[in-house]
């Protein structure tokens, strides 16, 4: 077992509590003396930094929202003049105004600092090739992933993302061991590769994927195992955050967060009230010692639920369980909660299923009806329409018990569903409220 | 000398929706494949187009190609009088037999009307019809 940092990695838990009250209280009082925007929201909330008493005080202060970001656009919540910032990134703006984050050097040096220490967790070091196949650009995946993979030492093959075919010969030819893009580009380049006649497992010397941007499954994680014999750790972050900041280790049970770095909560997304361990919500995210662009408890909007048990791989951070999906992809079908994670998690277990789907919604009358796509795998084919009713059947069946509610079911051609090289868009919500 | 007898059925999945059968079509034309019997079967939203052609390596190939999902399937030729009862004597053959007949589609030839046969048991379906006096094709007598 390998560590970046073991003495920050296996440091007692009161001992890193104690980091990180520090470190909030230096952060609190920092912004309440800065971030003019940050002393208003905390006198509205009637706190004051001496009111941070202990860290689970952390509840009492405010929350930040994406909204803050777009409506401060573009680096009105900056807390960093801009000759001390080194890098921009700026996040697509799909819901509304793109969000701009600003890095110090300090910053920089930490994000990388705490991907060094994850690819170090999932066995990747000096040696190791990494093809970084997110993008590169305005997007934080590739240039984040670079420079991590560049700390430990690896050799980093900047292909980006894009130009499948080109991608599965480097790897080849100059022999990547590992490589970090979205899931859903990893299955692409999988599908590509079988088109090309090259067997991931056989012809490449790739044995591990760091994957993340979007929600995937274990499921998901078991299929890459078996159809290309790579070992996929989860990784976690978002722009306002820094970027891809935190990942499995060798264990693949769940994303460790650096405690000196942030700090996570989970909380109930309709009250805002902090949910006991082990209960599943939203995630809120305060990064310690950010300094162009501090978070204190951000709402990221993904959902997941934090890890009570140490980890067997003996880092003592807290970990959270894979994100199970967004607070507002939620879709609320004739009254009931529905996520597409939900549908995925479930129709990756229909072996007759690519995996592949795609989610519309539609008003009829007054009633909601919800349509899911899916796509055959070619081995489950039939000549027999009878076969082939069962399985839409099956679909149906499988859906409704994840779900609670009855959804209509599409058998779709192999191959015939949009593939996603970015964040996978597969809801389309044509209701008008 | 059963396997002569087993003909090579391509079986098309496709979704049902305007231009499928023209698509499908084009592509066969295009590489001069020469269609001799077919049929479609549908549920809701998707289809199955079955086809006995004449070369069918070429017509899976050219249709892979295009993104269609295509298997070949054993089936069966059997000629049948073109006259009332000739349906009947087949499939009382099969009947008699306990060989159950999954779907089937026809066509009237010059000299015959053909039957083809999807069957749970293509063996036995073969001998049955043989020791019954029944007639079946083989992939060249097609056409």
């Amino acid at each position: 077992m390998h560590f970046w940092d073991p003495r920050i990695e296996e440091m007692p838990v009161a001992e890193l509590e104690k980091v990180q009250y520090r470190l909030l209280k230096t952060l609190v009082y920092r912004m309440y003396s800065f971030s003019d925007f940050y002393h208003a929201r905390m006198k509205e909330a009637k706190v004051h930094p001496d009111d941070i008493k202990k860290l689970a005080d952390i509840r009492l202060l405010p929350f930040m929202y994406k909204s803050d970001l777009r409506d401060n656009y573009p680096d009105k919540l900056f807390c960093a003049p801009q000759n001390e910032l080194v890098r921009y990134h700026v996040s697509s703006g799909t819901t509304g105004k793109p969000t701009v984050v600003g890095y110090t050097r300090k910053d920089l040096d930490l994000w990388t600092t705490s991907l060094a220490r994850g690819l170090t967790s999932c066995g990747i070091g000096k040696g190791d090739v990494i093809q970084v196949s997110y993008g590169y650009g305005l997007f934080t995946g590739g240039l984040g992933l670079h420079y991590g993979a560049e700390r430990i030492g690896a050799t980093v093959l900047p292909t980006s993302v894009g130009n499948t075919e080109r991608q599965i010969e480097l790897m080849q030819d100059l022999k990547a061991t590992a490589i970090t893009c979205t899931p859903s580009y990893l299955i692409h380049i999988g599908e590509a590769a079988d088109r090309m006649g090259v067997s991931i497992q056989k012809d490449t010397q790739l044995r591990s994927a760091i994957i993340g941007a979007e929600p995937w499954s274990e499921t998901m994680r078991t299929r890459i195992y078996e159809t290309m014999g790579v070992r996929a750790y989860d990784i976690y972050g978002t722009s306002e955050i820094s970027g891809p900041m935190f990942s499995e280790c060798s264990e693949q049970k769940g994303i460790h967060i650096w405690g000196d770095i942030a700090i996570p909560e989970i909380i109930d997304p309709e009250t805002g009230e902090p949910l006991p361990p082990g209960e599943h919500g939203e995630l809120v995210m305060t990064v310690l010692q950010k300094e162009a662009l501090p978070m204190i408890r951000y709402r990221i909007g993904d959902l997941t639920q934090i890890l009570d048990e140490p980890c067997p791989c003996g880092r003592t951070h807290p970990r959270i369980q894979r994100i199970s999906g967004r607070v507002d992809d939620m879709l609320i079908i004739r009254g009931i909660n529905v996520f597409p994670s939900a549908v995925e998690h479930a129709i990756l277990k229909i072996p007759e299923l690519s995996g592949h789907f795609m989610i519309e919604v539609d008003r009829k009358g007054s009633l909601d009806d919800m349509l899911v796509r899916v796509e055959m795998a070619p081995e489950a084919l039939s000549d027999k329409i009878n076969d082939l009713i069962n399985i839409k059947r099956k679909v149906e069946h499988t859906l409704k018990n994840a779900l609670n509610v009855a959804v209509q079911v599409d058998l779709s051609e192999p191959g015939s569903l949009p593939r996603f090289e970015g964040k996978a868009k597969r809801v389309i919500d044509r209701r008008v409220f | 000398m059963q396997g002569e007898y087993i003909i090579n059925q391509i079986s098309i999945f496709s979704e049902n929706k305007p231009g499928r059968l023209a698509a499908i079509a084009e592509a066969l034309e295009k590489s001069h494949v020469n269609i001799y019997a077919f049929s479609i079967a549908e549920a809701n939203s998707f289809g199955v187009v079955r086809a006995l052609v004449d070369k069918p390596d070429d017509a899976r190939s050219v249709l892979e190609k295009l993104g269609f999902a295509v298997q070949f399937t054993d089936v069966i030729a059997v000629r049948m009088k073109d006259q009332p009862g000739g349906l009947h004597e087949v499939a009382q053959i099969l009947g008699d037999a306990g060989i159950n007949i999954e779907y089937a589609y026809a066509y009237s030839g010059k000299e015959a009307a053909v039957l083809i046969l999807r069957v749970s048991q293509a063996g036995e379906a073969i001998s049955k019809i043989q020791a019954a006096g029944g007639s079946l094709l083989r992939e060249s007598d097609l056409g």
